[in-house]
């Protein structure tokens, strides 16, 4: 029960309950539900038998469980000791070599269907997936059997998602992501290179919680992480619509820490939530934008470890506040045939008008009659016609 | 009439003897490019719509902030005005989904002064307001000479030079392709602050050979598109896409030193369908032939007077 928090919890973890409530409502906050549903996780984690999890590594550097060592919110003891229940793990697992097999296979038969399984580093295919292989069998076997009886998959890190590293270039081991072995299952995609722990955490938390999964976007990544585009939530984003942008690293602008999209920056085209939470819980700027390096896109796929670093990125969407004058503004329509019409009337009317006139030069009494005769008088008697009128 | 049939005939005879004088072979050719003509090519495929340019085109140039909107906290003008030199607008149809495309896509179109090299808007200035450099080309603006009459703003087929309507004793606004900044060997502020070579600057003569090379790739290949200038060793490879197999700018109106590749037709980017031959051509022809020496206008005169004072002299006679 939570309030029994304090009997168990501070003296086994050092984390007090006022903290660890805390922590709860943080996780709630990320999943973007409600603070009082921190309380149902506090519950959901302090009550239910751990959820069981198996965690299998494939073509990996380890990077993501590093990161996810770094976690503050909670630590990894706290979440393996007091959250969950990890059964298998090729780096943290206490057991080794076939005792950790045969645990492993104990938990998987113990909680079928039941279990978490997580995935990190990629697959390799390529003459049968012999480029990796744990106790004599290709991480495809080990895979395969492991996900026939997980409740959810989980696919942490680049490589795991899309393929990552091992994926790029001539990809010699045929490596892929997680989802192209098990094209069937549905299976939460947490890249990045690392992930940020968080993104992982929250998904996990909702799903020892809620026995949920949160909603994904195309690429099976998780929306309230991976829904809006780096670009989006960037810090230095005023600089890219003001057009200042650094030239080369350590030049003024980049000492101004001015918009890095000239040197390569993948921003613009790479859906991650790091301006926002950030990594390793050390205050502002502490991602790699913000330390002045371009982002080089390590979420998505045909962006990170494929284009090179100083690469343009294809700007993907424009957003607010960019609002663009439209090529059609109104301008007015033109002349109408009423207009045209009236128009062509009095035109035609003027003409008219003057061909009369020409046509009764002489004719008509423009000057008065008894005038007329004096001035012909005038003219007739000489020069002095000035003076006398 | 009081005329009579044989005296119109002579007077139209002559009339039109004195209208044919000038011969066709003297009708006013456009104008030549320029020796050291810039250039400056706009390529829409590029443009990220970042608006850059515009924001740093106002710093440049001093220009106030100018907002469509109730509360101007961005600047969105509308169109090129007293306040806004340059502007990049979109092109939309329908869903707007892919850039570069006319149906359902989208595209951004910069417009500012295309810098004619036969431009409506000097033939029209009744002063010396409008000036093409002999030598680079650039039209510019001199306010001292100008009277206002705001002749080119009709003139002009782009729809750029406009009237600073706020001010009471106005100017005529448009880009003079950061003249105080060329003079000074920098780029204009546009190019200079364009982040993907969508504005490139260089000779008039370089730009249609970089437009021209570009037309030739084929869409797909990858091409290391330069930034700035065409020496600039900091290029940006990128997808050559699918152009409008034509570069506007370079015959459009007599030519104009700022050149414009697409990827949807130039009409729906506002960019009119201007003749071969500059308004400024014919115009200067129609009216150089008329007013020749003087002589269609004084025989004119004469045919009116000689009208008039036949029809008054009969009843004088009376």
């Amino acid at each position: 029960m939570i309030s029994d928090l304090d009997l168990h919890l501070e003296p086994a973890t050092g984390i007090s309950r006022r903290g660890f409530l805390k922590f709860c409502s943080g996780v709630a906050v990320t999943l973007g539900l409600t603070p009082a549903a921190g309380a149902q996780i506090a519950h959901a984690v302090m009550n239910s038998k751990r959820p069981p999890v198996i965690w299998l590594s494939a073509q990996e550097c380890t990077g993501c469980t590093e990161s996810l060592l770094r976690a503050h919110h909670p630590t990894l003891e706290n979440l393996i000791l007091d959250m969950i229940s990890l059964d298998y793990h090729e780096t943290l697992s206490v057991a080794a070599g076939h005792q950790a097999e045969a645990a492993r296979r104990a938990s998987m038969e113990e909680n079928y269907g039941n279990y978490l399984l997580v995935v990190d580093g990629a697959i390799p295919t390529k003459d049968g997936g012999i480029y990796c292989k744990v106790a004599n069998r290709t991480i495809q076997e080990h895979l395969e059997e492991a996900a026939a009886g997980a409740a959810a998959i989980v696919a942490i890190g680049s490589c795991a998602a899309w393929g990552g590293i091992p994926s790029s270039g001539i990809n010699p081991t045929g490596a892929v992501g997680v989802s192209e072995i098990l094209p069937d299952k549905t299976i939460v995609n947490i890249p990045g290179c690392p992930p940020n722990p968080y993104n992982f955490l929250s998904t996990v938390l909702q799903f020892v919680t809620f026995g949920t999964l949160p909603a994904l976007d195309d690429q099976g990544r998780p929306k309230f992480a991976y829904g809006r585009l780096i670009h989006e939530n960037c810090e230095r984003r005023p600089h890219f619509d003001a057009g200042r942008f650094a030239m080369q690293f350590g030049d003024e602008g980049h000492r101004q820490g001015w918009c890095l999209y000239k040197l390569g920056c993948k921003g613009p085209e790479t859906y991650a939530n790091c301006p926002a939470i950030l990594f390793g819980d050390v205050g502002s700027g502490s991602w790699p934008v913000g330390t002045g390096h371009p982002c080089f896109g390590c979420t998505e796929k045909g962006v990170g470890f494929t284009k090179p670093i100083h690469a343009l990125a294809d700007v993907e969407s424009v957003t607010p506040p960019l609002t663009f004058a439209s090529v059609d503004q109104p301008k007015g329509n033109g002349m109408t045939p009423g207009a045209a019409g009236v128009v062509g009337v009095a035109g035609g009317a003027a003409v008219g008008a003057a061909a009369v006139m020409m046509s009764r030069l002489g004719k008509v009494e423009l000057i008065p009659e008894k005038k007329k005769k004096k001035k012909r008088k005038n003219k007739n008697k000489g020069k002095s016609t000035a003076a006398e009128e | 009439m009081s005329i009579k049939r044989r005296d119109f005939l002579k007077a139209a005879v002559t009339g039109s003897a004195v209208a044919a004088l000038p011969a066709p072979a003297e009708a006013r050719s456009n104008l030549e490019v320029p020796p050291n003509a810039v250039g400056m090519l706009y390529d829409a495929t590029l443009c990220i719509g970042c608006k850059a340019c515009m924001a740093s085109c106002k710093e440049a140039n001093d220009m106030p902030v100018e907002s469509a909107d109730v509360s101007p906290i961005w600047d969105t003008p509308l169109d090129t005005s007293g306040k806004t030199k340059n502007i990049i607008k979109v092109y939309t149809d329908g869903t707007a989904e892919v850039k570069d495309r006319e149906t359902d896509g989208f595209s951004f179109v910069k417009r500012h002064c295309m810098h004619c090299v036969d431009p409506g808007c000097i033939s029209v200035c009744p002063v010396t307001a409008m000036r093409k450099d002999p030598d680079t080309g650039v039209v510019t603006y001199h306010e001292e000479a100008c009277i206002g009459c705001r002749y080119c703003v009709w003139a002009c087929p782009y729809n750029i030079p406009k009237w600073d309507f706020d001010d009471a004793f106005g100017k005529i606004n448009k880009c003079e392709f950061c003249n105080h900044l060329l003079a000074e060997g920098k780029l204009p502020a546009c190019v200079d602050h364009c982040p993907t070579g969508a504005s490139l600057f260089g000779t008039r003569e370089e730009m249609l050979e970089e437009a021209r090379r570009r037309l030739a790739m084929n869409p797909g290949d990858t091409y290391e598109f330069p930034r700035n200038t065409l020496d600039d060793p900091n290029r940006h490879e990128a997808v050559v896409p699918h152009y409008i197999d034509r570069v506007y700018g370079e015959t459009q109106g007599g030519g104009t030193q700022v050149l414009v590749l697409a990827g949807v037709p130039f009409g729906k980017l506002d960019l009119p369908d201007v003749p071969e031959r500059s308004f400024a051509a014919i115009s200067e022809t129609i009216q150089h032939t008329v007013y020749k020496g003087m002589i269609a206008p004084l025989a004119l005169l004469g045919g009116l007077m000689f009208i008039s004072r036949r029809n008054t002299g009969k009843e004088d006679d009376e």
